[in-house]
């Protein structure tokens, strides 16, 4: 049986037609198809907000970082692995540095816990951290005023000390900032550079928290002697900071004079691991909300199936005269598919609008991450295709009961 | 035109076989006018629904134009009744939400034809309006229509694919007796160009259109006479 192209325009037609004609009928019963898909895509476009945010943060915190911890195995006895036999030693980070050629920057950091004070305040509460003049590269920081650590400071143990925009705020220093004075822990430190403000909002760390730097050598003065550090380096590129992350595990394990077999003593990070894991994450939520839409498409079916019987049933006698019109069963069949997939586009349609309007409200609350939630254009095609196949899932049977009356019964329905 | 020979309809209603057709023969040439009388239960709704290839007889022939069409399948049925067989029902079957001339178009969207245009379809529409004397009113609703307009709209529709054979039941059933009158004349001058009419009728005066009249009675032809012949049968009677 062939249809023709008029038969499907009527069909079209007729079905937009039903649904004008029967508007909160077909609004009720669509509406679980309009909540589905609404639902569905608000959360798409937020998690698509949040990706978008995420991603841009850990960009700019450098993909090809890479961060080496001290760690002790996983339910390994404390003894076995003591504190000292874990904790990386400044003489590691050296050999690090030069056994490690995929790395650009390498530098360990260490914070140390005194107050800071300048002639108008004393602070608690500012970090103070320890660095080798690489760090600057390592965590993409320049200093913005005044000079970088140099071989003397480091080799001198000098107290110089490099600031943020806040701690000299905090500090209530002159405007200059470079040439003044400050004390931490009672010794006095000469103000030789600014470093700019951190720009990624990661890990609670902003511009609003004051920072001061010193060498990593003054820093060993001032620790005591079984102090932790950590190292942060920086890969040549986002490309090889895989192969930088197993040269650095291969030559801490050699220096540790680790068995093979036996689990590592620190951890190495590379930041793209973080996003990798963020992407499953995100993965994973899609795929929940994609569950909850397949529920909530589920339920609206039923109602779109439901209403489909009922239009059947009330048009008996009109499927009765198209059948001795000529139609065939199948020209019936298609068109009562079409309705209800019509009728579900239809719901789709509103549901996007609705996912729509509820993602650009997203961008409007204040302090979210969510400014740049939108609705991905896949989603819309998404929600259509999903739409359209519940309505031919659900469609089908009120459809078959409609090309399998009878056109003598149906013309004699009341 | 039609031949049908033997035929038979048997439903089963549970353990219960009704016959309905018992045996009927009846040839029907072209262009002829026939009414079909008979009491309800007389088997004339079943033979009516064969010949309009709505329903199977369960034994015996039936040839349409040439056709086989007892042992069609109900697509192939389907197909004839679209091309060969036009239908005009008691209570009209229009559908309420479409004009007249949107009516009268339906059997359209069903047609083999491809490729039609649409304004060769409204040609089509109007020159089968223009043939029920009904030109004026095209874009109006049924509830805008009279009985009797309604009933020309559904004739309108039942002659635009130039069907072999134009089957009425009862078509003057909801009129009064002054439309029914203007109705059987439409079915006349249509019977004058040509066309085939078969009327299901238990009035006198509506099956007097016709030229022949067949009576059945529990499942057999009673009586199948031209109508000067029925009427001498029944004054004698």
């Amino acid at each position: 049986m062939i249809l023709t192209p008029y038969f499907y325009l009527q069909a079209i037609k007729l079905a937009l037609s039903q649904i004008w004609a029967n508007r909160r009928r077909s609004v009720l019963t669509s509406l679980g198809i309009i909540v589905g898909v609404a639902s569905t895509t608000a959360v798409i476009a937020a998690l698509t907000g949040l990706k978008a945010n995420v991603l841009k943060e850990f960009e700019s915190f450098g993909a090809n970082r890479i961060f080496v911890f001290p760690d002790r195995p996983d339910n390994a006895p404390r003894n076995k692995y003591p504190r000292e036999k874990i904790r990386i030693k400044p003489w590691e980070v050296k050999e690090l540095q030069e056994s490690c050629p995929s790395l650009r920057a390498i530098t360990p950091v260490t914070e140390i816990g005194l107050t800071v004070a300048s002639e108008e305040r004393e602070l608690d509460g500012i970090s103070i951290v320890g660095i080798w003049p690489d760090w600057h590269e390592a965590e993409n920081r320049r200093v913005i005023d005044g000079r970088v650590f140099n071989q003397i400071d480091e080799r001198d143990q000098r107290q110089v000390c490099l600031l943020n925009q806040a701690a000299i705020d905090a500090l209530r220093l002159p405007e200059e900032g470079v040439g003044s004075h400050i004390l931490l822990g009672g010794r006095r430190f000469l103000v030789v550079g600014i470093v700019e403000t951190v720009q990624a909002r990661m890990f609670g760390m902003d511009g609003s928290t004051g920072e001061v730097f010193v060498p990593f050598s003054t820093a060993l003065k001032l620790q005591p002697p079984e102090f932790f550090l950590r190292v942060v380096a920086l890969a040549r590129s986002a490309e090889v900071s895989e192969e930088a992350r197993a040269e650095i595990q291969r030559t801490m394990r050699r220096i540790r004079g680790i068995q093979p077999g036996d689990p590592d003593t620190f951890q190495v990070e590379v930041i793209d691991r973080y996003i990798e894991q963020f992407k499953t994450m995100a993965t994973g939520i899609t795929a929940v909300a994609g569950g909850i839409v397949g529920i909530s498409l589920l339920v609206g079916g039923i109602g779109i199936m439901n209403i489909m019987l009922v239009s059947v049933s009330e048009r008996t006698r009109e499927i009765g005269l198209r059948k001795a019109v000529g139609a065939t069963p199948s020209a019936i069949m298609m068109q009562f598919l079409l309705e209800a997939v019509v009728l579900c586009l239809f719901g789709g349609l509103i549901g996007v609008l609705g996912g729509k309007v509820a993602a650009i409200g997203l961008t409007f609350i204040p302090g979210a991450p969510l400014k740049h939630a939108d609705v991905p254009l896949w989603a819309v095609g998404v929600s259509f295709a999903f739409s359209a196949i519940v309505g031919v899932a659900f469609g089908f049977f009120p459809a078959l009961k409609a090309s399998r009356l009878d056109p003598i019964e149906a013309l004699r329905h009341e | 035109m039609i031949r049908i020979e033997g035929l038979r309809k048997v439903y089963r209603v549970g353990e219960e076989k009704i016959h309905a057709l018992r045996g009927v023969n009846l040839h029907i040439g072209d262009n002829e006018m026939v009414a079909v009388m008979g009491a309800s239960g007389s088997g004339k709704s079943t033979l009516m629904n064969i010949i309009g290839c709505l329903d199977r007889p369960s034994d015996g022939t039936y040839f349409l134009d040439g056709q086989a069409v007892a042992k069609m399948s109900p697509n192939e049925l389907a197909l004839v009744r679209n091309e060969k067989i036009g239908f005009v029902f008691q209570s009209f079957e229009l559908l309420a939400r479409q004009t007249a001339l949107e009516n009268v178009e339906l059997p359209l969207i069903y047609s083999r034809e491809a490729g039609l245009t649409a304004a060769e379809r409204t040609r089509r529409a109007l020159e089968a309006l223009e043939r029920v004397h009904l030109t004026d009113r095209v874009t109006h609703r049924p509830n805008q229509l009279s009985g009797g307009q309604r009933q020309r709209v559904a004739i309108a529709r039942a002659i635009l694919n130039k069907p072999s054979i134009l089957m009425a039941d009862e078509p003057t059933g909801n009129l009064d007796s002054v439309t029914s009158h203007e109705i059987m004349e439409i079915f006349k001058g249509l019977h004058r160009d040509g066309q085939t009419v078969l009327v299901v009728t238990h009035e006198n005066d509506i099956a007097a259109y016709c030229q022949r009249v067949v009576r059945l009675r529990d499942g057999h032809v009673l009586s199948d006479l031209s109508i000067a012949e029925d009427m001498a049968g029944r004054k004698a009677g």
